[in-house]
């Protein structure tokens, strides 16, 4: 655009009329993109407002953005003492960690055994596992719920984590990884009198790092978030994880304190929009994985 | 290329005797065993067992299983409570699978072609996907509370009239589209993005020598087209996500005001876990499923489109 072609004989003026016709889509653009912009942030910049606000100023109804008494610790100290609210953080982190340390521990041995070992089966279990990756867990949830309350599990952690101990998605995602891996590395290795067990573990599954940081980011964010298994499974509310914890609280709130709501919703939220804003790439990877692969 | 390489790793096995075919094959089946168990236990298994359930009279606690055919499908055929719930599910994508796309779209490309801002505006319009969508819905009631609200106190100081957004029956489906197009249009924008940076730049330096001077005569020759598998696929995931629409449901309306919120699993979660009429959810499970597997054909029907592309 700034080099104007030799064939159009440009008029003199041309160069202004370029440049202002340039700042009136910039300022068009800019126009549009902040006015969504604020409509993605409203919600958060009204929590955390809320959250330090008085109730007489919550509920004047004033568009004041700024609170004139400073409230905060009051809501905080009430949110945080009427409800577990780090419990349930902490019940996140726990059922987070132990989903994804499992999903990983069976996803990879059976995902290098799809790509690189023979063996009979091995095409039925792969067009198996593609069908499993439609399924939502509200598909198979009932069967499920009846075989926990036979058993005698409702209302534990591992109920509420056992629907997702296997993910066919890191299944999927980590056989396409592996078989990039150059077999000549593998076969040197078995010469070498590794066998296939410290194969996997000590030379695949490092050079998978990408795909793995990908893949934690993925399920540590659709876990910390899922509210309809555990709502299903978790009727004490020590064990419920954010989510639920947060509905638990809201429906104990029945005087809408707001105050004290944005608080806790500031509390459980913060983990994770604070791991975006420093590991942006990382999470933009995970989060949009299904997307791009 | 891989496949090559597997064949002939197989002829040097079988030189070097069966043996050591057969340690492979024994450790590809040790290394399959967990997720094998796993996912008859937590997926086939279950599958088959939620099909059957839906043809009997079960309820949890039943001790015999007696079938009744179809009668819990055609029970559900004729349910206005089921079919208005998936009537509003429905309505629901047909509002937030073209806003979010179409805006999504919009924002990406806007998005591409800042330099400075770029991650500003990357950073803000993803911010909705990583935040706690429970949390987030209760901030929404609040900002849409009818009298403390600060959207109302807004529309008020511009003068236009008020709403009771979440108990007016016309608007509470209306509102939980925006709130779950506020969630999707940062995922979809990044979608697009990716698709858009694997268009080459000198396409675009080309048309402009052939004379598609104008953003938008550059949009329609080039990333329009070299951008549909993308646009496919984000159309499919996104229908995906607005048909399982539950959270907002469960937190800000509750199905209220009078049904014009009940959307599919919704109906599902009550009738199953809060009614216990097991057989009857679990008929409305699976058709729940023959729509998720509907979106799942076209799904990989597009992914293999997108390959040969």
């Amino acid at each position: 655009m700034a080099t104007p072609l030799p064939l159009t004989a440009a008029p003199a003026t041309s160069p202004v009329l370029a440049r202002l016709r340039r700042a009136v889509s910039q300022v068009l653009v800019h126009g549009f993109l902040l006015a969504g912009a604020v409509f993605m942030l409203l919600p958060f910049v009204w929590m955390l407002v809320t959250s330090i606000k008085p109730p007489a100023e919550i509920f004047s109804a004033t568009l004041s953005l700024w609170p004139r008494q400073f409230y905060g610790v009051e809501n905080y100290r009430f949110a945080l003492t009427t409800a577990p609210l780090l419990r349930f953080a902490a019940n996140g982190i726990f059922i987070c960690g132990c989903i994804l340390a499992v999903q990983l521990l069976v996803a990879i041995p059976c995902a290098y055994a799809l790509a690189k070992l023979r063996f009979p089966g091995r095409q039925l279990l792969f067009v198996l596992t593609l069908l499993a990756l439609a399924i939502p867990v509200q598909v198979p949830a009932l069967p499920l719920y009846i075989g926990l309350a036979n058993l005698n599990l409702l209302n534990t952690y591992f109920s509420m984590m056992v629907p997702f101990f296997l993910s066919v998605f890191a299944i999927f995602l980590l056989r396409q990884f592996f078989r990039g891996f150059p077999d000549d590395i593998i076969s040197a290795a078995r010469l070498d009198g590794m066998s296939e067990f410290e194969i996997v573990w000590r030379i695949v599954t490092p050079s998978a790092w990408p795909a793995i940081a990908a893949f934690a980011v993925f399920s540590i964010v659709a876990h910390w978030n899922d509210l309809y298994w555990p709502l299903i499974v978790i009727s004490d509310g020590k064990l419920a994880p954010p989510p639920l914890g947060m509905m638990i609280f809201a429906d104990a709130e029945t005087g809408s304190n707001y105050g004290a709501l944005t608080a806790a919703a500031t509390v459980l939220t913060a983990p994770l929009v604070v791991t975006f804003l420093f590991a942006r790439r990382h999470f933009i990877a995970g989060i949009t994985m299904t997307g791009v692969k | 290329m891989s496949a090559l390489a597997m064949t002939g790793g197989g002829r040097m096995l079988r030189r070097s005797g069966g043996r050591q075919a057969f340690i492979e094959k024994l450790n590809g089946m040790a290394f399959c065993l967990p997720a094998t168990i796993l996912l008859l236990v937590t997926c086939l298994v279950p599958l088959c067992v939620l099909v059957i359930i839906s043809f009997t009279r079960y309820e949890l606690g039943d001790l015999d299983i007696r079938f009744v055919g179809l009668a819990n499908f055609s029970k559900a055929l004729g349910d206005p409570v089921f079919r208005r719930s998936l009537f509003n599910t429905l309505l629901y994508m047909a509002i937030v699978l073209p806003g979010s796309v179409i805006l999504g779209l919009l924002v990406a490309v806007l998005v591409h072609g800042r330099k400075r801002t770029r991650s500003f505006y990357e950073i803000v319009y993803f911010l909705p996907v990583t935040s706690t969508l429970i949390a987030m819905a209760t901030v929404w009631q609040f900002l849409l509370h009818p009298k403390i609200g600060p959207i109302n106190a807004f529309l008020q100081l511009v003068g236009l009239p008020q709403h009771a957004f979440l108990s007016d029956p016309a608007l509470a489906l209306p509102t939980l589209a925006v709130v779950g197009m506020w969630q999707l249009i940062g995922f979809n924008m990044v979608l697009f993005l990716a698709g858009l940076s694997a268009i080459p730049r000198d396409l675009y330096e080309a048309a402009e020598v052939d004379g598609c001077a104008s953003a938008v005569d550059r949009f329609l020759t080039i990333t329009w087209p070299l951008l549909g598998p993308t646009m496919m696929f984000v159309i499919v995931t996104t229908s995906i996500t607005a048909f399982k629409i539950f959270d907002t449901v469960a937190v800000m309306t509750r199905g209220g005001p009078m049904g014009s919120s009940e959307v599919l699993l919704y109906a599902v979660y009550l009738e199953g876990f809060q009614y216990f009429h097991t057989a009857y959810a679990a008929a409305l499970t699976v058709i729940f499923l023959a729509f998720i597997v509907v979106f799942a054909v076209i799904q990989t029907f597009v992914l293999e489109r997108r390959v040969h592309y």
